[in-house]
Order: structure tokens, then sequence, then C-alpha cells
């Protein structure tokens, strides 16, 4: 992909990075997959010149949390699916997890993922397993994997139980400078839970999933990686605590990161028994469908009010430092069953930025800082020197949104495999209509 | 007239006056029990399928019998005889049930939401008979039609909900349906039985001990315990349950001296409720099973003789 | 506005007169049977029910066991119907088997009232005989039921509307036709 030597000139744009602290109106001349030049009126010849009126480029979004399901799980989504959702929602750089089938626990399934993604118009970056088989047991080849290219570790959608494995493997990671991303759990209080554990749980008699089973394992993990004095990353945060746990680790030093999905800071609980409360939402689905539509359904779940607005809160003062999609793709039918029965996970690349700058919109964040979630401190967490940024030089990745156009989520026209969305119906204000990758359009709305 | 919905799925979101409607119809249906043929042709030629994933004989009869006193014909399904057991979804289930044009399916189904998930699904009426810990509609205005037969059901009236509340859809349905009428609800339970939650819904009066629960009360609603759940450490042990949670002659004395007892059954005897109580004039027991067949062919009735608008 | 287009066929005092003279026919064709039962069809079958009860009762001190009859659940529309259906107690505190009925409703119409009512009666018990007093024929039976008291026939066609008021739930007495295009939507007066 990177090795064109096509120009292209971007005339008229509201450029906003974080990471030089830019947001002006300024034309962007890409050269070579590179960004060559940043200027108030720049002319070239050569270039091929789109004049964008406005429009906003911002750093191509990087995803550093993703299902893409291959290998394993090709019924969900693929490598090439998963990525062509990625840039149609401005993604230009998707980590993804190593839950799939073999897990990603070799250099031979992170070199397959590496070469199914040769073709996908994204950057797809393989996250390694922690222990084998994601079974808790023992470390994978950390160094045999980074070296097939695994930017972090992680075993999300399980815990590693066992905090002396845990430990092992922050103390050998460091040793790569390459993250372990945490989906923080304790199973025994998690047990058999389907949505928060409050108001609603009570109410309808689902089995409640407590804050304190994501509480109690961030807490471990803090206390680890600060004992140990290495970096961890925690995956989703969706509580109140939780949120307070990592401020206050940040507070004494502790090398502590974390990220947050849009549907934990857009929903709350109430959107298990209705989908419509506060939005006007697709009139097809029928009350019924409204109530308990497993759409809703992730983990961690949707939590209170309360933890919405702390979320909100912790994203705009720092304490969360990302935006990640936890993009979960299911099939129709795996979803179409009873609550308790449906898998976890929602989608979440085509309508995170889209909902990202409604944070803005809503006054939660400003662009810089929505460029800073977005872009620049996932790059910086994953050790992505070459991109979330468009300075000179870097990495010609970059997303163009018109903040006002309309439009309505309508799962029908994903181009992920999956529809598995909350966010059906909802009006939205602000798309991405372009998306460049290495200098090259991939995507065109 | 006020009940007018395609479903019966829950009391949640009854008003009301689309409970008074069902309790007055219920009223009407009571007759035809003393009856020397106690059938009536209303739903002549109408399907009612009994579609019961968890096993619950009482309720699948109450529910036979009442289609059968409207002349529907009605059909069982269990869990066992089903295809379920072969690995198909309630959707592929429900599709092939409706393929065979019932009019009314009643359903029964250990998951939360199994009857929203089929209502919104298949064409013919759909009567929630217990989903998971959620709802158990019928359940609950049988109990409110027993209640009317010795109390007036309006404010002022207090009902002590006592057992297991967190995996109790009688409890919920209950309390739903007392709460619109503007009855006082106290719920007792173990702290380990109580759902999280629960005292912020406004309106249910949390109560830690039975004896606050009781004190004056005008009925006392006791609950099954579930033994089989024992091993989930909800209670240390059978005995130290009925010791503290019990309801026993003294007890009862706290309530209001006409105070009713109920019990959804099947009873535990010597666990949640002695056997003295059970047996006395005081329990109404056997009054909530007669009256379970009665509500539930004013539900059918309600539903399946309804023309199409 | 509509009450313009109704015809009065009987007034008050008309009602009162067919009333005394039916019950006089009930009391003289039935003079030899000892169980003798009148059971009213809800709702203003009920009412005249109970007024004949009372006309025989002052005139011949023959008090005569009354029963409630509710036919909605016997009623062969109820899928057609595009209301909803309200149930009312039935109340039969006697035994039929080997009684005469008197039924006895407000209007006969196309006679499918009756028949339901009928079936119903037979679910009952085995009666010895059922006697049909309506205060109102207005012809164009569907059914081959005849009543064996009427009160007045009044010769309607289907697009008329024959209405009779009773003081007991509309508050006077009162048999009126009127053109079925003219009545208005919340009217609830009897019709079969
Ligand atoms: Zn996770």
């Amino acid at each position: 992909m990177s090795n064109n030597n096509s120009s292209l000139l971007l005339k008229n744009a509201r450029l906003i990075d974080a990471g030089q602290n830019l947001d002006e109106k300024a034309d962007i001349l890409l050269v070579a997959g590179k960004v060559a030049e940043i200027g108030a009126s720049i002319n070239s010849t050569a270039a091929t010149v789109l004049d964008l009126d406005g429009a906003w480029v911002m750093p191509g979004a990087i995803d550093m949390h993703v299902h893409l399901r291959e290998p394993g799980f090709e019924h969900k989504e693929t490598i090439l699916t998963g990525a062509r959702a990625a840039v149609a929602g401005g993604f230009t750089s998707i980590a993804c997890m190593a839950n799939t089938k073999p897990v990603n626990d070799s250099a031979a399934v992170t070199r397959f993922i590496l070469e199914q993604a040769r073709l996908a118009p994204a950057k797809v970056l393989p996250i390694a397993a922690i222990s084998k088989g994601m079974q808790g047991e023992e470390l994978v080849e950390m160094g045999d994997l980074v070296a097939a290219g695994a930017v972090a570790f992680s075993e999300d959608g399980k815990t590693v139980a066992d905090s002396k494995l845990l430990r092992h493997a922050l103390e050998y990671a460091s040793l790569f400078n390459k993250p372990l991303l945490c989906h923080c759990q304790d199973n025994a209080l998690f047990a058999n839970g389907v949505i928060h554990e409050g108001v609603i749980s009570a109410a309808h008699g689902l089995e409640g999933i407590p804050t304190l089973a994501e509480d109690l394992d961030i807490a471990r993990t803090i206390m680890l990686a600060e004992y140990l004095d290495v970096p961890v990353h925690i995956c989703h945060v969706s509580s109140k605590e939780g949120v307070r746990l990592i401020k206050s680790a940040k507070e004494r030093g502790v090398k502590v990161t974390a990220e947050v999905t849009p549907h934990h800071l857009f929903l709350d609980e109430r959107a298990v028994v209705d989908l419509a409360y506060g939005e006007t939402l697709d009139e097809s689905l029928k009350p019924e469908q409204l109530c308990y539509n497993t759409a809703t359904k992730m983990s961690p779940p949707l939590r209170s009010a309360a933890d919405v607005s702390a979320l909100r809160q912790a994203l705009a003062d720092g304490t969360l430092d990302a935006i990640a999609t936890d993009h979960a793709p299911h099939e129709a039918t795996e979803k179409a069953v009873e609550y308790d029965l449906a898998p976890f996970g929602v989608v979440g690349l085509e309508t995170a930025v889209a909902l990202s700058l409604r944070l803005v919109q809503e006054k939660v964040l400003t662009p810089l800082e929505l460029s800073a979630r977005l872009s620049l401190t996932p790059a910086a967490i994953l050790g992505l020197d070459d991109r979330g940024t468009l300075a000179v030089g870097k990495a010609a990745d970059l997303m163009i949104i018109d903040p006002e156009l309309q439009w309505i989520v309508d799962p029908g026209k994903f181009y992920s495999k999956a529809r598995n969305t909350p966010f059906t119906g909802w009006q939205m204000s602000g798309r991405v209509i372009k998306t460049i990758v290495d200098g090259e359009i991939v995507f065109t709305l | 007239m006020g009940f007018k919905r395609k479903d019966l799925l829950g009391t949640r979101d009854l008003s009301a006056l689309e409970i008074r409607s069902l309790l007055e119809s219920a009223e009407s249906f009571k007759e035809i029990a003393e009856r020397p043929l106690k059938k009536v042709p209303a739903l002549r030629g109408k399907t009612v399928i009994n579609l019961f994933f968890e096993p619950s004989t009482r309720t699948r009869t109450s529910f036979e019998i009442a289609a059968k006193r409207l002349s529907a014909d009605a059909v069982n399904m269990s869990a066992s005889t089903s295809s379920v057991v072969k690995g198909e979804s309630l959707l592929d289930t429900v599709d092939n049930i409706q393929a065979m044009a019932p009019d009314i399916i009643v359903i029964r189904h250990k998951f939360v939401g199994a009857a929203h998930l089929i209502a919104g699904r298949v064409g013919a009426r759909v009567v929630n008979a217990g989903d998971g810990a959620n709802e158990h509609p019928t359940q609950a205005l049988l109990d409110l039609l027993t209640i009317s037969e010795h109390k007036k059901l309006e404010p002022g009236l207090t009902v002590a909900i006592i057992g297991d509340i967190a995996h109790s859809r009688v409890a919920r349905s209950n309390i739903w349906a007392l709460l619109t009428l503007g009855i006082t609800v106290r719920v007792c339970a173990p702290p380990t039985m109580l759902p999280r939650g629960l005292d912020k819904i406004p309106g249910v009066v949390v109560c830690a001990r039975p004896e606050a629960a009781l004190a004056g009360v005008d009925v006392v609603m006791m609950l099954r315990i579930q033994l089989e759940r024992q091993d989930r450490m909800l209670f240390p042990s059978i005995r130290d349950y009925a010791r503290i949670f019990g309801l026993n002659r003294q007890r009862l004395e706290l309530a209001a001296p006409d105070a009713i007892v109920m019990h959804p059954g099947p009873m535990n005897r010597g666990v949640e409720i002695t056997s003295e109580v059970a047996d006395s004039d005081r329990a109404v027991i056997l009054n909530q099973v007669s009256n379970g067949v009665a509500l539930r062919m004013a539900v059918l009735f309600l539903l399946g003789g309804q023309g199409h608008e | 506005m509509s009450e313009n287009k109704e015809n009065s066929v009987c007034s008050a005092q008309d009602v009162t007169q067919m009333l005394k003279r039916i019950a006089f026919e009930i009391a003289d064709r039935n003079s030899a049977s000892e169980k003798l039962v009148l059971i009213g069809v809800l709702t203003r079958g009920v009412s005249l029910a109970r007024r004949l009860q009372k006309i025989i009762s002052t005139a011949s001190g023959r008090e005569l066991p009354l029963g409630i009859l509710d036919i909605t659940l016997y009623r062969d529309d109820l899928s057609i119907a595009t209301h909803h259906p309200v149930v009312r107690k039935t109340e039969i505190p006697f035994s039929l088997d080997g009684v005469t009925v008197i039924l006895i409703d407000d209007v006969l119409y196309t006679g499918r009232t009756v028949r339901a009512a009928m079936d119903s009666l037979i679910d009952f018990g085995r009666p010895q005989s059922i006697q049909l007093a309506v205060l109102v024929d207005r012809g164009c039976h569907e059914l081959p039921i005849a009543a064996d008291f009427v009160g007045v026939r009044v010769p309607a066609s289907p697009q008329d509307r024959v209405m009779v008021r009773v003081a007991e739930s509309d508050g006077f007495d009162k048999v009126t036709v009127m053109p079925r295009n003219s009545i208005p939507q919340d009217s609830t007066s009897g019709e079969e």
C-alpha cells in the first residue's frame, strides 16, 4: 500500500490534529503515502487536488480493540469485511483481539492475520493472547509473537484470573515495550450475569453483573502494575468506581491507561428494556422487540446513568485515554435468541466516529480532545510512532468528515457482515465522507 | 372495555383499568365452574397451544382446563416432546408452531423475555405463563382476584411478600399489579435473595425481617423456596431459613386480625409455611387455585374472542 | 339531532300495558305447570323479566324464580365482532331440570341471541319446555325461531334499527324505529 508515489493535495480543510495541537484552516499535501506539507495555501501541479470546502481533516481513527473473528468465525466477520467497515467509519488502523479459533497465541496465527490483511483497506494490527489457548495457564511465546508482528497482548473476553500468571505476563511483556490490554472481570462475581446489576435487573429478574465484578479486577490489575512498575491498559471501562480507581492510580504515577466504548458513553441499562428511550428509533421494530433486545447485550454491560456521566467526565479530563469500539460482530441468528442465551457484544466500527462527533456537539470534548482520544493516544499506547498525528513525515492516514451531514444509522447498509448494533435508527449529525490510508483514498461515501 | 392487547406478557405495563377489567371478567367466569356442564362454546374451533419449556403441572393444567371449558382445542407441548432438545432455537420452534395456525400460544420458559421474543414474531396471541424470574401475569391476577374476595383492592391495603424475591416472577408480577392499584407492597427476603436495586423502585418497601413486614398487614404472600437453589450459597440451610423467614402461627399474629395468607404453590410445608398456618381458615391457598381457572378463562377469552380490527 | 328521526312506536304507557298482557298470557298458559321460572337475557331482558315477575306476583301471588343469563360466551359472531366483548355474570340459582322456562328478551330480530340463549340453557339442565317472550318482534328472522309471547310486532327492514329503552337502564320506557345510518356512534340502546 505504501509504495505509491502519487500525491494528493487536500485544499481548504479544517485540520484538527492533537499531535500538533492544530485546529485551523489548512491545505495538506500527501506524497508517497506520507504527509509532505501543511500550509495555509499550497499549490502543486503534480498532485491530484481535492477541494474540501471546510470539511474536517483528522488523523485516521485508531481502534485498539476490535474482534475480526478470522480465523475461525468467518460467518460473523472476516479481516477483509471488518477492515472495510473500519475505513467506512474513519478507522485507518485496527488492533484485533486474539479470541479467534485457533487463538492468536503463536507466530503462525499472527502471520496468517497479517497475510489476510494485505488486501484489507485498513492497517490490521494483531493482538496476541496472554496465555496459550487463552487457558490462563501458560504464557505465550511473547518474543516470537512480537517478532511476527503482534502489537500487544490481551486475553480479551476473559480475565487472567491467576494473579501470578498475570504478574509474569506484565513483567515479561515489559521486556518488549508491548502493552497488556486487560479485560477486567471477577469471574465469580460476574457468574451468569447478563445485564448491569441495578434497578433494571432487579425489576426484570435478569441476572445482574455487579460493577464490583469489574472494579475489583481493575483494582487488582492496577496494584500489580504499580507493584511491578510496568504499564498496563484497562479495556472498556464501564463503571464510575473503575474510573475512580484509574484516576487515583494515575495521580500516584502508575503507568495505567484506559479506554471506553461509544456504547458505554451513550447508553445506560434502560436500553435493555426500552431501546427507544431518549431516541427515535427504527419504526419497523415492534414494541416487543425494543424490550430485551439482544443488541444491548455486551460485556461489560450497559451501566447506570450515573456511570455514564462519570465515563463522560473521565473521557473529558483524560482519565480515560482512548475511545475504542470493542467491535464484536455476531451473526443475526446468533443474536435472535433469548436474552440469556445471546452472545455478548455489539458492532461499533461504523458508528463510533459519528457518535464521537456527538460528544463534541454535546460539549463533552473539544475537537482537539476528540482527535487525541481517537488517534493520538491509541497510537501512543500501542507504540505506533508513525501515525496518530498528521505531522509532516507521518503516515498519510486520515479521515475527512462532513461535520453537518445528517444521516440515520441503518445496519442494512453496514460494510460489516454483522448488524448487531444498539444504535439502529439513531439520527446522526456528521459523518466520515472519505478515508485515506497511506495517501490512498480507501473509502468514499 | 379495558383490555384490548394482542398479548398478555406481564402486569408491569397494565393500567389499573386493564387490571380491573380483567378481574371483573374473571368474576363472571367463576360461575361456570359451578354449572353442571362446565363448558361454554365461546372459543369453539380455536386452538390454544401450551408451550412449556419448564415443567409445571399446575399452571399447565390450569390453562388447559381453562381452554377446554371455553371449548378451545388445547394442545400441550413440553420441552421434552418438542424439538427444543435437538438444539432448535426458540424462534425456529415458534415458527413451526405458527405454521400450524394456533390462535393462542401460552408459553412458560426459564429465560426472561422469551414470551416477548415470540410475541414479536408470531401472529398468534401470546400469554406469558412465566418467563424466568420476570413475570407470571396470570398468577398475579388470580392472586388479586383472590384478595378481592376478602378485601377491597384499593389504597390503604397492605400486602407483604416474603421469600425468594430475587428469583420470583410471582413476586414481580404481583408487585407491579399491586403498585398500579395503589396498594402498599412490603417485600422481605434474606439479603441474598433480595435483588440489589429493588429498593430504588418507587413504592416498594423493603423489610429486613419478616416481623417488620408482617406488622399489621392485610395480606401475606409467602413464596416458594426452591430447595434446589441451595447449592448457590443463598442460605446456609433449610432449617435456618425456616427459623428466620418461615410463616408460623406466632408470626402470623403480627398481621392484621383478619389478614389472609396466600401461597402460589407448590408449598414446602414446614419450610416457608407451617402446616398449621397453611391449613388454617386464614389460608386462601385453594381459592387461589380455583380462581386460577376462572382468571385464565377470562384471559383466553378476551384474547381469543376478540375480533380483528 | 338524530332524535327527530326516531319514530316512536310505543310510549311508556304502551310498554306497561304490553307487559301486563304478556304477564297475564304467561300465567294463563302455564297455570298448570308447577315449575315455572323466568330467565332474562342481559341487559334489558332482565329488566323486563323483573317487571313480569312483579306483575305476576301482584296479580296472582305466585312468586316465580328469576334467573339472569349472559349469552356472550354462546354467541356465534365473536370472531366477526369488531368490538371487545364484555362477559357478565350468569346467575341461575336453581335447577332447570324438568322446569318450564320463560326466556325473556327485549327484541326478537335474527333469532341468533335466542339460539345462543337456548344452547346455554340446555347446558344448564334439561328444561321441560322453553317459551320465548319478547317486547318487540321486528321480523327478519334468520333462524326458525318464533316468540310465544309478543308485546308488539313492528315490521322493520334491516336498514332500520328498532330500539327498546327501559327505565332501569335508560331512564324511561320507549320503543322507537329509526334509520340505521342516523344512529349516533355511542348509542348503546338495546337491539338484538
Ligand atoms: Zn473485553
